[in-house]
């Protein structure tokens, strides 16, 4: 297994670790819950560095990354971030990703940590524009900074309005604490906060100059066990469990982050027939009614008829009840009452609008 | 932290004796790993449970997990203030977190189990 540079870190905090993606990565430092509320009250600090950078520069860069992206790329100007997909010539998902314009010729886009390899490969066997694509991933990390005190923790670490002047989905190159680092307000919590790439090299240093911070407005680091229930209550998809290649966006109620008009792009003639068609799956968000917890992969029913399955599930910290999205016939959509079998035994459920927080971001 | 006079067994069941009554739950081993116990689903009143089988899940917020018995019997009473707050088991696995009160069949099937030592030891190799 692959193991971040802030490993050792880890190891030191006492992290409990799992596999995700080919990484040993922190599952949990204290409780998943703990860790949870500390993003959604104060502030969470995460090692991210699993995830993927791939560069693509030069000539050409532009137009490579347009044709892949499902959103339209070309809206991007210097400085901002683009959430996007790319889908395989059937329509399926290839990934979700940000996308970084930092110059015309000049882009980073970040991946999913199993997917980097997929990735790469598809870029580069749709390169017949001339670009440099360079895999950076080994070399970058990154820490992620979420929560309502984030803003407070960031701002005495980097140069006077640095980031005052950073709107959701922008970012900056500049230091924090000294160090060059490209600070972006993005993340996958639903909070506020920022995500902040540096090289491998000083990830260690910029984690040491967070952490204390972190400790100090009573906040926590934060494994992946937290991270993936603060991306459910947010309402946020997660590639290999509620997407994957036989799924289209239009499946897993991403069709916002597709645009037709006036550009070209892989996938866009299969997904104009898909949704002439009728989209025949939709991806909802269900709520327990009783305390039970809905998995990824159980039984969804409606009236004693199976009419889907879950695709992600959990313990909802914030909610006290379980929570999830599932994938079920678009016809059950119109009655919110469902059941959910677990070992056996049918739970009543109901269809609830996501995301299951109001979000902070 | 692990009482005295209790049995155990190796998936981290223990059951205390009181003639041919058992009562039972998980240790605080197990509670400390599981960690955030969200849902304890048991058996009814009644209902007949077999040593080292199943008995009932526990979930926490990232898996769930199943209960052994750890002993066979009759189920005559079951800790329903569970349903409502679970986390008494991660709080107090030796008290309030109990689980099941279990009418022995045959009471020397406690001498199969681990006692305080031996569980100690357990634990210890399971860690390392």
């Amino acid at each position: 297994m692959k193991q971040t540079s802030l490993y050792q870190v880890h190891r030191v905090l006492n992290a409990k670790f799992t596999e995700f993606g080919g990484w040993e990565m922190p599952l949990q430092y204290s409780s998943i819950v703990k860790e949870h509320l500390a993003v959604r009250t104060t502030v969470g600090l995460f090692d991210l560095s699993h995830m993927g950078e791939l560069e693509v520069c030069g000539h050409g860069a532009n137009a490579l990354v347009q044709k892949l992206s499902t959103n339209d790329a070309g809206r991007l100007t210097d400085g901002r971030v683009l959430y996007t997909l790319f889908c395989n010539e059937a329509g399926g998902i290839v990934d979700d990703l940000l996308i970084y314009r930092y110059a015309d010729n000049h882009y980073m886009l970040v991946v999913n940590a199993a997917n980097i390899e997929k990735d790469r490969k598809w870029v580069e066997n749709h390169n017949d524009t001339g670009a440099e694509i360079r895999d950076v991933s080994e070399n970058t990390a990154l820490i992620a900074l979420q929560g309502p005190k984030s803003i407070g923790i960031l701002k005495p670490l980097v140069p006077e309005q640095a980031i005052s002047e950073i709107r959701y989905f922008r970012f900056t190159c500049n230091e924090v604490a000294g160090i060059p680092t490209t600070i972006s307000r993005t993340g996958y919590t639903g909070e506020a906060g920022f995500e902040l790439y540096v090289s491998a090299d000083n990830a260690e240093r910029l984690w040491n100059a967070l952490y204390p911070e972190v400790i100090a407005a009573d906040g926590q680091p934060v494994g992946l066990g937290a991270r993936d229930t603060l991306r459910l209550e947010a309402g946020l998809r997660l590639y290999g469990m509620d997407m994957d290649d036989n799924t289209n966006p239009f499946e897993v109620g991403l069709s916002k982050f597709v645009k037709f008009k006036n550009r070209q792009f892989v996938g866009k003639n299969a997904l104009i027939i898909e949704k002439k068609k009728g989209i025949a799956r939709q991806m909802v968000g269900f709520q327990m009614l009783d305390r039970a917890v809905a998995r990824s992969g159980y039984a969804v029913y409606q009236s004693g008829e199976h009419i889907g399955n879950v695709t992600s599930g959990a313990p909802s910290p914030s909610r006290k009840c379980s929570i999830g999205f599932a994938s079920i016939v678009s016809e059950a959509m119109s009655n919110h009452n469902i059941d959910i079998e677990i070992r056996g035994k049918l739970h009543p459920a109901k269809i609830v609008k996501v995301p299951f927080i109001s979000t902070g971001t | 932290m692990i009482p005295e006079n209790l049995k155990y067994m190796e998936s981290h069941e223990w059951a205390r004796q009181e003639d041919d009554i058992a009562t039972i739950g998980i240790s605080d081993y197990a509670q400390s790993e599981i960690q955030d116990i969200v849902y304890v689903e048991l058996p009814e009143v009644g209902t007949e449970v077999t040593q080292k089988t199943e008995f009932g899940v526990i979930e926490s917020v990232k898996a769930a997990f199943d209960l052994y018995a750890p002993v066979s019997g009759e189920v005559i009473a079951v800790n329903d203030s569970l349903l409502d707050a679970p986390e008494q088991v991660n709080d107090s696995p030796y008290d309030d977190g109990w689980m099941l009160k279990i009418r022995m069949t045959d009471s020397t099937e406690l001498d199969a189990l681990l006692d305080t030592d031996s569980y100690q030891a357990h634990i210890e190799a399971e860690h390392a």
